[in-house]
């Protein structure tokens, strides 16, 4: 990476990225929430530029513009450009300058400085990551390495996340196991946020883990972690999303599903769906459940609207307030008639899970992971 | 503005939409100062993103008590700088005022507010009026509604039904006093289906770029939306064939749209004019009827073999049949550079010859490359002319004579008898130089009863910047 800025004045700042790929509404998250120009991606493009002619001063503000970016790539997806691929990488390269030169704001500061002390944002010991999973199978020459990630080994609801994925898996004879208090920051989010070097070091000591103790596939709990493996350099694994293993396990039939009696829409992680494409098999897992009603939100697949925690956000929450994007993501779901919003990414969870209380849905409406709702079908309704 | 007198302001304002929604940051003030296009950059004193009807009129009682300028913004992308804020003030962008409010499918109208957006009120009639649409300009669809109402735009129903402005059913306004008003049958009732048979006071909004107001609540008119579309490319080498080709297919009345491009490039494409013929129908047979009565009304045209359809692979016919069309927006990349301009030139179809004439000359004079697209409004009664210039923003002369070529263009569009479309500040100025007197001091009078002390969108339509 580490795009050229030589090409950011192309922004016209003609908005289309702004929007969903059918224009239903505004399609950023922190334009959604902010309403300001400058936090539209046309708009921060062109603050960044301004900042390097030196038409700006560094500012909070500005730190505020730019590290409030989610990286959620609905820009790239709309942007009617030649380099409409560009932009996330722009962005990212700015932050980068702003890493070099330490002007990051300290929330920033402290997420980075975590991962790299503690190996996960929050600053939590790293004897934590795995005190929950002490039943679960250490990796040994299995078929899959399953990789937690920081969102699923340390807040709550990852951590739930995590326990039905394994569930799944085990009830369907998935050869696992995983790699305890050795697992590192799978480094998305650092990358994100513009730490380049960190991030090529995470990257270089998981592969070289990987390689030691002879992994062939790597299977990702979360889809951050997928995205920035498929990044890794001179990588020597495969890797899968668990949704990609769970469809190919209920296409197989290698999971006895009853049914459950429920109505259910599902939201796109951005780093499963538009970064990699994976549209089609969470929802044909969902699809393949008896009884389950699938109904689909205004902006879904490429046009999905972002749950507001990319870029490190699930960490320092530069988002808050009523206008947050999981909040108004929240009331998206809730006009479908779904009783349950179904999520694939342990980051999504936490933060609709949140929504939903703050928005005092609970009685209306449920967060469940994908994994959760097959062991629901499992049971039967 | 003194620096305490700027904090209450600022203070006021916050009491008004709340602290998140207002700015005095230079980051912000900096994005609002300028817009996409060529004109120079001015801040405004704070930014300010009211959601209700009652807060424009607050923030408008505000400024007119405290005698500052006020602008209206949407997303601002006019490219003439109509939205900049020349003479500083409180900038009110309307954004925040998404709300579709009623579609009346009988009536075939919609009532929205002020901030939606071209590609919102799209969105929602297909997913929920799927037989009705509105007349999309080719803008981005960022760019919101009233926007292109209060400068006069044009759809892609335009060869049909004329302006779209002309296609209002009501609008709410807050005047320079912070009262608010409702004009058309919305007046009367509940509903919001004709601004006729009363005296037509919308037009004391429309056209003004925000001089006279705050249109915060507007009716439109809706129109069938037939299943299938289809464009059919005609192209001549002569242009003076051009106003024959537009008043032939006009006068079947089976055009939905009716649209020419002219450019030097990729070279397949110089020295031809060609005239984007759009159809409609419910049906496979209908969208058929249309194009053979099109077909036969140009016999004479390509039996003489001066003009003739041109094949269309399926990519060229997909491009053309997005709704907008993308490639407009594109333009600004052409010099990877960011940037285009363009004088969108009202004139009589019979002048598109000279004015594809002058805009050679004009490209050929300054040194730019350029394009020209252009939509008929009305069955033929007159024609948007764009000329249009890329530039590239890191480069201050290709800038400039972009800027040259634009002006000239204003100056050409005038002296051809047509009226420049969204002009900027100085073809607004060489309009007013040349109009007829009594026309001039009636803008100017309307103005001073509407807004005494000058606090609305200052700039435009007169007052120096």
């Amino acid at each position: 990476m580490s795009a050229s800025l030589a090409d950011i004045h192309r922004c016209f700042r003609c908005g289309w990225c702004m929007l969903p790929t059918n224009f239903a509404d505004y399609n950023c998250p922190p334009y959604v929430r902010f309403r300001l120009e400058g936090y539209s991606p046309g708009g921060r493009l062109w603050l960044i530029r301004a900042w390097l002619k030196g038409e700006l001063e560094w500012s909070e503000r500005l730190a505020e513009v730019l590290f409030s970016c989610v990286a959620c790539r609905n820009c790239a997806e709309s942007c009617q450009m030649r380099f409409k691929d560009e932009i996330v990488d722009w962005i990212v390269t700015a932050k980068s300058i702003a890493v070099e030169k330490g002007l990051v704001p300290p929330k920033v500061r402290d997420f980075l400085e975590n991962v790299a002390r503690f190996g996960n944002p929050w600053g939590l010991p790293r004897a934590q990551r795995m005190a929950w999973a002490t039943g679960v199978k250490r990796y040994d020459k299995d078929e899959y390495l399953l990789y937690l990630g920081c969102e699923s080994c340390y807040p709550e609801r990852g951590r739930e996340m995590a326990k039905n994925v394994i569930a799944v898996l085990e009830a369907a004879g998935v050869s696992l196991g995983v790699l305890g208090d050795e697992e590192e920051c799978d480094g998305n989010e650092v990358y994100m946020l513009g730490e380049l070097g960190l991030f090529n070091e995470l990257a270089s000591r998981n592969a070289k883990k990987f390689k030691e103790l002879g992994v062939k596939k790597v299977l990702t709990v979360s889809p951050h972690a997928y995205n920035s493996m498929k990044k890794y350099p001179g990588r020597g694994f495969e890797v899968l999303h668990f949704t990609q293993l769970l469809h190919e396990l209920v296409q197989r039939g290698r999971l006895a599903l009853s049914g459950v009696r429920y109505k259910v829409t599902y939201h796109d992680p951005c780093f499963l769906g538009r970064y990699n494409k994976v549209y089609l098999e969470p929802r044909r897992v969902l699809q393949g459940i008896p009884g389950l009603q699938l109904v689909e939100m205004r902006r879904s697949r490429e046009s999905a609207f972002c749950c507001g925690g990319g870029g490190g956000n699930f960490v320092f929450d530069m988002l808050y307030g009523p206008e947050s994007p999981a909040r108004v993501r929240v009331r998206e779901a809730l006009e479908t008639g779904a009783e349950v919003l179904a999520v694939a990414c342990p980051i999504c969870k936490c933060m609709l899970e949140d929504a939903v209380k703050d928005e005092g849905l609970e009685d209306r409406i449920g967060v469940k992971d994908l994994a959760e709702i097959v062991l629901d079908a499992m049971k039967g309704p | 503005m003194r620096s305490v007198k700027k904090e209450e302001i600022y203070k006021a304002l916050v009491e008004i939409v709340g602290r998140d929604y207002v700015s005095d940051r230079k980051e912000d003030l900096y994005i609002y100062s300028r817009d996409p296009g060529l004109e120079e950059a001015h801040e405004p004193d704070f930014v300010v993103m009211p959601k209700t009807v009652e807060e424009v009129q607050e923030i408008v009682r505000l400024a007119n008590r405290e005698r500052i300028p006020v602008v209206p913004v949407g997303a601002s992308l006019s490219l003439s700088g109509l939205t900049i804020p020349y003479k500083g003030g409180i900038v009110v962008d309307l954004r925040r005022m998404d709300r579709i409010i009623e579609v009346n499918r009988m009536g075939r109208y919609a009532v929205v507010e002020a901030g939606v957006t071209q590609g919102k009120l799209k969105a929602y009639l297909e997913e929920n009026f799927p037989d009705l649409c509105h007349s999309l300009p080719e803008a981005p669809p960022s760019a919101t509604i009233v926007g292109n109402l209060v400068i006069h735009g044009q759809g892609h129903l335009a060869q049909q039904y004329g302006f779209n402005s002309s296609m209002v059913t009501g609008l709410e306004v807050v005047l320079p006093s912070g009262d608010v008003c409702r004009i058309g049958s919305c007046a009367l009732g509940p509903y919001w289906f004709s601004v006729e048979p009363f005296p037509v006071p919308a037009g004391l909004f429309l056209g003004w770029f925000g001089a006279t107001g705050i249109i915060t609540k507007v009716g439109i008119r809706l129109y069938p939306r037939k299943r299938l579309r289809d464009v059919e490319v005609f192209v001549v080498e002569d242009p003076k064939l051009v106003p024959e080709v537009v008043y032939r297919v006009a006068h079947t009345e089976m055009a939905e749209d009716l649209t020419t491009s002219a450019q030097p490039y990729p070279p397949i494409y110089q020295g031809i004019v060609m005239i984007q013929v759009y159809i409609n129908g419910d049906t496979e047979e209908e969208l058929e009827f249309k194009r053979r009565l099109i077909w036969r009304s140009l016999k004479e045209i390509i039996d003489a073999k001066e003009g003739g359809f041109m094949a269309l692979t399926p990519d060229i016919r997909g491009t053309l049949l997005e709704e907008p069309i993308p490639t407009l927006t594109r333009f600004a990349d052409v010099l990877r550079g960011g940037g285009f301009v363009y004088c969108g030139a009202i004139i009589p179809v019979e002048k598109f010859p000279e004015a594809l004439k002058r805009l050679f000359e004009i490209a050929e004079r300054h040194q730019v490359t350029f394009a020209h697209s252009g939509r008929v409004i009305g069955r033929g009664h007159c024609m948007m002319f764009a000329f249009a210039y890329p530039f590239n923003r890191e480069d201050a002369a290709s800038m400039e004579r972009a800027k040259k070529a634009l002006d000239e263009s204003y100056i050409a569009t005038l002296e051809m008898g047509g009226i420049p479309w969204k002009p900027d500040l100085s073809a607004q100025r060489m309009m007013i130089e040349r109009m007829d007197k009594g026309a001039a001091e009636l803008l100017k009078r309307i103005r001073k009863l509407l807004d005494p002390n000058g606090i609305m969108s200052p700039a435009n339509w007169g007052v120096e910047p």
